[in-house]
């Protein structure tokens, strides 16, 4: 993926819930996916881990086992190759590729209407994260949420009410937000979206009643 | 080693009970002095470690920091067995992810403390935590070494920029860090001192990506 003119960025609350691991999945993906495309939330991340760096560091130690040591390198035999590095060849930045598992074009869209689908990626009690997409034009009909709402703009762009936002740009929404994203002429717009989860679906309606979800 | 950390641990919170406010800066300055020598001094150890697989660097390495993974992860609501054993596979993850080590964004408390906090979330709330696309410098990029020292001292400051903050605000801090804060009292955290360490590895990051074009 290339990079791009990112104008919408992550909020610091975000990114310091993100180093400190209290993020949930659905969440840190997308901190993660967008931190892969923007340098700038990169050096953010990594001065915010810094400052964790210098809590963990100021801890009181704590007494190990005397074999501590030895235990530790019987691991590292016991796995002596190096951590692998594989970048997948998915356009995707990998975070994402590793959820997705395949390119774009080969995603099983479910539709939700008005020519909008989705894929369901993450789908916790308490975060939902899902790819949608959205075809040249068309509105994603209007929706509000109870919780946090964020929205990474993978391919193409969409506009609401608030701005624009093209290709690595960030969307926060709180409970108050409605909008209704419209996604630009010219190219189907393609985004990841993250929700803390309104919904509680029993698995087996989930299933049934999938094709006709609206988000 | 791991005697002397612990004195120095324990030395360094009774001076800030003890001692007044003006004191407790010349001790913390005392400290950074002898703690920069110090992390660059880990940072060459695990550069020794990737490069020579030399286990006395490590063990360097480890008498200092497994101690620290083993209390941060107690802090974070491992019992002691479970912490005991993540600990050392924490250092066992140092071992073998050396050479992803970039000192010239990271020093090696960062570096260890992140990898402490993704096996936090990994083994104790069982949780997937994706990560940032890592960067894959050319084989033959190395960060110069003005671009690691000036990191490491600012990293140096970040610490006792911590220390001085106001007490209640410090505790917040160290809160957010050991899992210990909601969302809603981690947006209340404001004004981290962090704009100077952020343009210094808005620098390296600019350098490193150079080198990968």
């Amino acid at each position: 993926m290339k990079k791009h003119d990112i104008k919408h960025h992550l909020s610091k609350e975000l990114l310091l819930a993100y180093s400190a691991g209290q993020l949930e999945e659905g969440f840190s993906l997308a901190i993660a996916t967008h931190i892969s495309m923007c340098d700038q939330c990169r050096a953010e991340l990594e001065s915010l881990e810094a400052m964790g760096g210098a809590v963990f560091e100021n801890l009181e130690p704590n007494e190990i086992d005397v074999d501590a040591f030895a235990k530790t390198l019987a691991l590292i035999d016991q796995t002596s190759e190096k951590a692998k590095v594989t970048p997948k060849a998915t356009g995707l930045p990998e975070p994402l590729a590793d959820y997705v598992g395949c390119d774009l074009d080969d995603i099983d869209w479910r539709p939700i209407g008005m020519g909008v689908k989705q894929k369901i990626l993450v789908n916790s009690e308490k975060v939902s994260a899902r790819l949608l997409y959205i075809p040249a034009g068309t509105a994603v009909p209007e929706h509000s949420h109870k919780g946090r709402e964020v929205t990474l703009v993978l391919k193409g762009a969409f506009k609401d009410e608030i701005d624009y936002f093209g290709p690595g740009d960030i969307e926060l929404a709180d409970g108050d937000t409605h909008h209704t994203p419209v996604a630009s002429d010219g190219e189907d717009c393609i985004c990841l979206a993250v929700t803390d989860a309104p919904l509680k679906f029993n698995k087996l309606i989930h299933k049934i009643a999938q094709p006709f979800l609206k988000i | 080693m791991l005697l002397e950390t612990k004195i120095r641990g324990s030395d360094h919170s009774i001076n800030f009970r003890v001692y007044g406010i003006d004191s407790e800066k010349i001790e913390s300055r005392k400290n950074v002095s002898a703690d920069s020598s110090n992390k660059q001094l880990w940072a060459e150890l695990i550069k020794k470690v990737e490069t020579l697989e030399d286990t006395s660097a490590f063990e360097e390495l480890f008498n200092h920091f497994a101690p620290r993974v083993k209390a941060f992860l107690m802090k974070s609501g491992a019992d002691p067995q479970m912490a005991e054993e993540c600990s050392q596979e924490v250092m066992a993850t140092v071992w073998r992810k050396a050479h992803l080590f970039d000192p010239s964004r990271a020093s090696a408390s960062t570096w260890i403390f992140t990898i402490a906090r993704n096996k936090k979330i990994d083994a104790i709330r069982k949780q997937n935590r994706p990560e940032p696309e890592q960067l894959y410098p050319d084989q033959d990029y190395e960060p110069d070494q003005e671009t690691i020292v000036e990191l490491q001292q600012e990293t140096e400051r970040l610490t006792s920029a911590l220390e001085e903050l106001p007490e209640k605000q410090r505790v917040l801090v160290e809160k957010a860090y050991l899992g210990e804060l909601s969302h809603s009292e981690i947006a209340e955290i404001t004004g981290l001192p962090l704009g100077t360490i952020k343009s210094r590895i808005r620098l390296a990051l600019e350098k490193l990506r150079h080198s990968m074009m």
